[in-house]
């Protein structure tokens, strides 16, 4: 019990500190609720869905994307198929279903060109692999600063590129999601794919941070 | 629309147009020349989706390379770009290209 002050009031069960936002709903959240609970009054829609839809979307993270990157490292074939056709790789890699109206396209980073991806208009964002974005994803600042200063924005993220390396970034305006392929760091030779899957980080499949072995800049 | 009307490596300016609801074209890169480097498909409009019509006739769906320095006035210069995915009805082609 997490009670340490020393009230008089007598109860002998444990209790979870109820967390809710201070203040009053938005007017999104009374919107959301509202239109929620219409859908689920006129039967369109149930509770069970939107549940099952929210247990979907959070069986999603960053995890699954960096078995995918590290397999990507260690094996050519699959690099190749996943660059091609990605959903039904990746479905067929991690059992996972890849349904979606969205194609899933994969970056790959290399000396020459560094990716990273933005969506300026919204979030969008490869969600059904790498599950709800990052607060920062969705800030303005972000979405405003990366298209135009990029590498300032990559210098906050403690990320500094050559010159000589395109920095090339990906706005997520339409149909297509984006899923940044890392460099694979070096010393890694021989690495078993959960420890190199161990290196790859969300921020690297967004392309805004470099996968790194112990602490250190993993390419010249 | 049928057949797409732009192939990768064709120079395109995206269009200053009224923007339709829902559009997906970003404001800054309206009237700003960019090369396609790939048909990324036929997709619906997203404009008709928004008012939950079925898109229809599908658009071809551009990916369109910009230099940096064709978008901002000041850029450095330097070989960094922006990638964008835009549907043709945005697009017209460059004169002289």
């Amino acid at each position: 019990m997490a009670h340490t002050h020393d009230h008089d009031h007598d109860h002998d069960h444990d209790h979870a500190p109820i967390e809710e936002a201070a203040g009053p709903p938005t007017e999104d959240e009374i919107l959301e609720a509202a239109l929620r609970e219409l859908l689920i009054e006129k039967d369109i829609i149930s509770a069970e869905d939107v549940h099952r839809q929210i247990d979907a979307m959070d069986s999603r993270s960053p995890a699954l994307g960096a078995k995918v990157v590290a397999r990507a490292w260690q094996d050519e074939a699959f690099k190749a198929r996943l660059m091609e056709d990605p959903l039904p790789t990746i479905q067929d890699a991690l059992g996972v279903d890849m349904t979606t109206p969205l194609e899933l396209v994969v970056l790959e980073n290399t000396d020459e060109v560094h990716n990273l991806v933005v969506c300026t208009l919204c979030s969008c964002y490869p969600r059904m692999l790498l599950g709800i974005p990052p607060a920062w994803y969705k800030s303005v600042a972000y979405r405003s600063r990366v298209v135009r200063e990029p590498r300032a924005v990559l210098a906050e993220f403690g990320v500094t590129l050559p010159e000589a390396t395109e920095v090339r970034v990906n706005d997520s305006t339409a149909d297509l999601r984006y899923l940044v392929l890392p460099k694979r760091p070096l010393g890694t030779e021989g690495w078993s794919e959960d420890d190199l899957a161990a290196l790859v980080t969300r921020d690297a499949m967004v392309g805004t941070a470099i996968p790194r072995v112990s602490g250190k800049e993993s390419h010249a | 629309m049928g057949e797409p009307r732009y192939q990768p490596g064709m120079k395109v300016r995206v269009n200053v147009q009224p923007p339709e609801a829902h559009c997906r074209t970003p404001y800054y890169l309206r009237g700003k020349t960019g090369t396609v480097t790939e048909i990324a498909g036929i997709y619906p409009n997203p404009s008709k989706l928004a008012f939950h019509k079925p898109g229809l006739p599908k658009i071809p769906l551009y990916r369109v390379r910009f230099a940096q320095t064709d978008i901002w006035q000041g850029a450095e210069a330097g070989g960094d770009t922006v990638m964008a995915d835009l549907y043709e009805h945005w697009l017209s082609p460059e004169e002289g290209a």
